[in-house]
């Protein structure tokens, strides 16, 4: 595959080691783990060992703690409603202004369905307020569901902090770590969170598998009900392929976790510095001092991020960004809107994810190319005059609302 | 990745026209910033014969709205005022040989940047009158704004009204919720609760149409479009005409080309301008009734 991929936030390439431990899977081991002959047995096995392969990369106390699921979204479903379901006095949910949809669309589901959500803001570079968190905490609240990472800007919730608190009140925590599992250490056992959502294909495994982290004790009920597969505690005849890859993969995440940490933060920061350095009118959004360190999101301010995003795709650079056309809405990304960015620059924001795949020529081309790039959009720009914003941009170019 | 046509994309990688022009005596602004998409539109006309002399354009916004300014600026050049005020934004759709609903909005504001240059060339003030909303039915382009105005005017309580009078939910019925949850907050309003089970209006038969009439038009339409058919290899031939069905055969190379879906759902749209009502377009093949009726 030729091209830069620098949107590995988005989904990332399946190793081919994991592909290789996936193969015998399709063909000669098809059994169904359930069944009580050997075709059947050597699969449940193989599920047996991706279980501790995940437990160990999420540092889980028992291997049972650990559901596979469909994907992230799933998870989160799951987990979510099962708090609900589980606690029926408790009506109340507390999460973030900038979770995934994955969350806030099931939010918004929720309070048609009469429950209370609390939305928690975020400062100009995406952090929370633990006072106001303290506050909206009461034995009235089921669950918290606070992202572990943010995947438009990489930053961190403290979460572990987060979770003690719940715990004292008495609520759930759940997190969704899609984007933090495989390249942030972690030590499930040591926390108070109970639940945790997993995606395979943000960690070099396939789409189509994810985990939900349940920790011991917590009180469930399923989303699907059927088989006795997961304990009865996720239905369905399992996707043992998938399975058998993610485990693969998170052995692999947890030899790469300190490659992760610091060559691919030192490509992260380099591509990072070498842009701001040659583009004038573009900043870093989030907290650069506390986020992924795969993850670089940079506003160009004046221009759209479709247009941008098409322009490197001619030069075979992917990357994502947090316009409201690239994903047909009529606002730019909720997260850089809650974040107070102003929509000049919150639709010409441009998210680059890194992987440990990315090589340091990669980085020098897209230094190279971006700026030309950015340049040439913005001599089509109302707001922009020769090298520089026009005087007063907002009164230079002032349309009428059509 | 949006299914930009081949001229969208040539458009957006080598704009015309863009940028400052000077001695523009002519500019509309409109736009946007919140939604992302915003241009400003500089004519050069001559005061004697109202010709526009030159056009340029700077646009903030997505690959489709600086091709939608390209296109627009290329269009007019060399026409009358009055003749450019006749482009429509299908025009600009159609010159860019066509843009995927979600965009359509571009090719309304290359058409809105027009009048209002022309209005402020002429002295004039230009006001917009319509207001934007999220898409909910991508099949026919129609935003919530739309339908909920619709609702209000027309007194309308059921997804078949709305589909009726606006087109929305006509295609593949995805937005149904959509449409309903609309439904539900525009009743309430009226002290009213949304009712699954409501008859639909009346359905108005268009003004002084007879059956033979109507089937007449049906047969002027698609004889419209069979030269382009034909060019193709292939041709369309009309069965039967149902209430708002109408049963097609695609023959020649049309019949099962990838492309019948597409060729079909313009027929549909052509045949509801002149009808001016929602009809469905439904070939007799088994399997393709789906395609023709889903495709987004």
């Amino acid at each position: 595959m030729t091209g830069i991929y620098f949107d590995n936030n988005a989904t990332t390439r399946v190793d081919p080691v994991v592909v290789e431990a996936m193969l015998p899977y399709f063909t000669e081991q098809f059994g169904n783990p359930s069944s009580m002959h050997s075709f059947g047995n050597k699969v449940g096995l193989a599920i047996k060992k991706a279980r501790m392969q995940v437990q160990e990369l999420l540092g889980a106390e028992h291997d049972s703690e650990i559901i596979f699921t469909s994907c992230g979204t799933e998870s989160d479903s799951t987990a979510l409603l099962s708090a609900l379901k589980a606690q029926p006095e408790r009506k109340e949910i507390i999460t973030t202004t900038v979770e995934h949809p994955a969350i806030l669309t099931l939010c918004a589901y929720l309070e048609k369905e009469g429950y209370k959500v609390h939305y928690l803001k975020v400062d100009g570079k995406g952090r929370l307020d633990l006072d106001e968190y303290k506050k909206l905490l009461s034995d009235q609240t089921a669950v918290v569901s606070v992202m572990w990472a943010n995947n438009e800007t990489g930053t961190f919730f403290p979460v572990v902090e987060m979770a003690e608190l719940a715990n004292a009140a008495g609520a759930m925590f759940h997190t969704d770590a899609v984007q933090a599992v495989g390249k942030v250490p972690l030590n499930l056992k040591d926390t108070k969170i109970d639940m945790l959502s997993v995606s395979g294909h943000k960690l070099h495994a396939p789409k189509g598998i994810g985990v939900l982290y349940l920790k011991r004790g917590t009180r469930f009920r399923p989303l699907l009900r059927g088989g006795h597969q997961e304990r009865g505690r996720r239905a369905g005849t399992e996707n043992t392929t998938s399975i058998v890859g993610l485990g693969r993969a998170a052995e692999m995440a947890m030899e790469a976790m300190a490659f992760e940490n610091t060559e691919v933060a030192r490509l992260r920061d380099k591509l990072e510095a070498g842009i701001l350095a040659k583009v004038p009118s573009s900043f870093v959004t989030g907290d650069p001092s506390n986020r992924l360190p795969n993850t670089s999101n940079i506003a160009f301010e004046y221009i759209e991020g479709e247009a941008i995003l098409l322009l490197l795709n001619k030069f075979g650079i992917a990357a994502s960004s947090g316009s409201a056309c690239t994903s047909g809405s009529l606002e730019p990304s909720h997260v850089m809107r809650a974040m107070g960015i102003p929509y000049t620059a919150a639709h010409g924001t441009v998210r680059f994810s890194l992987s440990r795949y990315s090589t340091e020529a990669e980085v020098d081309r897209v230094i190279a190319v971006v700026p030309e790039i950015i340049a040439q959009l913005r001599k089509l720009s109302p707001y922009w005059d020769g090298d520089k914003p026009k005087a007063e941009p907002d009164k230079a170019f002032a349309p009428t609302y059509a | 990745m949006w299914d930009y046509s081949d001229k969208v994309k040539e458009h957006f990688f080598q704009p015309r026209n863009a940028g400052p022009l000077e001695d523009a005596n002519g500019i509309g602004d409109v736009g946007s910033i919140s939604c992302g998409d915003a241009l400003r539109l500089m004519l050069k006309v001559e005061p004697e014969t109202d010709i526009i002399l030159d056009a340029h354009f700077q646009t903030f916004g997505c690959g489709s709205a600086i091709a939608s300014s390209s296109a627009l600026t290329e269009m007019i050049k060399g026409k009358t005022l009055d003749e450019a005020l006749k482009v429509s934004n299908q025009d600009i759709a159609d010159y860019l040989d066509g843009l995927p609903p979600e965009k359509m909005h571009c090719s309304v504001m290359g058409r809105e940047a027009l009048q209002a240059a022309v209005a402020n060339y002429r002295g004039e003030v230009w006001s917009d009158d319509h207001e934007e909303g999220a898409l909910v039915c991508k099949c026919f382009a129609v935003d919530a704004v739309m339908i909920e105005d619709t609702i209000r005017a027309n007194n309308l309580s059921s997804v078949q009204d709305v589909t009726n009078y606006t087109k929305a939910g006509g295609g593949c019925s995805s937005c149904h919720e959509g449409i309903e949850e609309i439904l539900a907050k525009v009743l309430s309003e009226r002290g009213e609760s949304f009712n699954p089970g409501a008859q639909p209006k009346e359905e108005a038969k268009p003004a002084g149409m007879t059956n033979l009439q109507r089937i007449k038009k049906i047969e002027a339409v698609l004889e419209s479009v069979r030269p382009q058919l034909k060019r193709d290899g292939g041709d369309i031939e009309l069965l039967d005409v149902d209430g708002k069905t109408i049963y097609v055969s695609m023959t020649g190379a049309c019949a099962g080309c990838q492309m019948e879906a597409l060729t079909l759902q313009g027929i549909q749209q052509k045949l509801m301008e002149e009808l001016k009502e929602f009809i469905k377009i439904v070939p007799t093949k088994a399997g393709a009734l789906t395609r023709a009726s889903c495709h987004p």
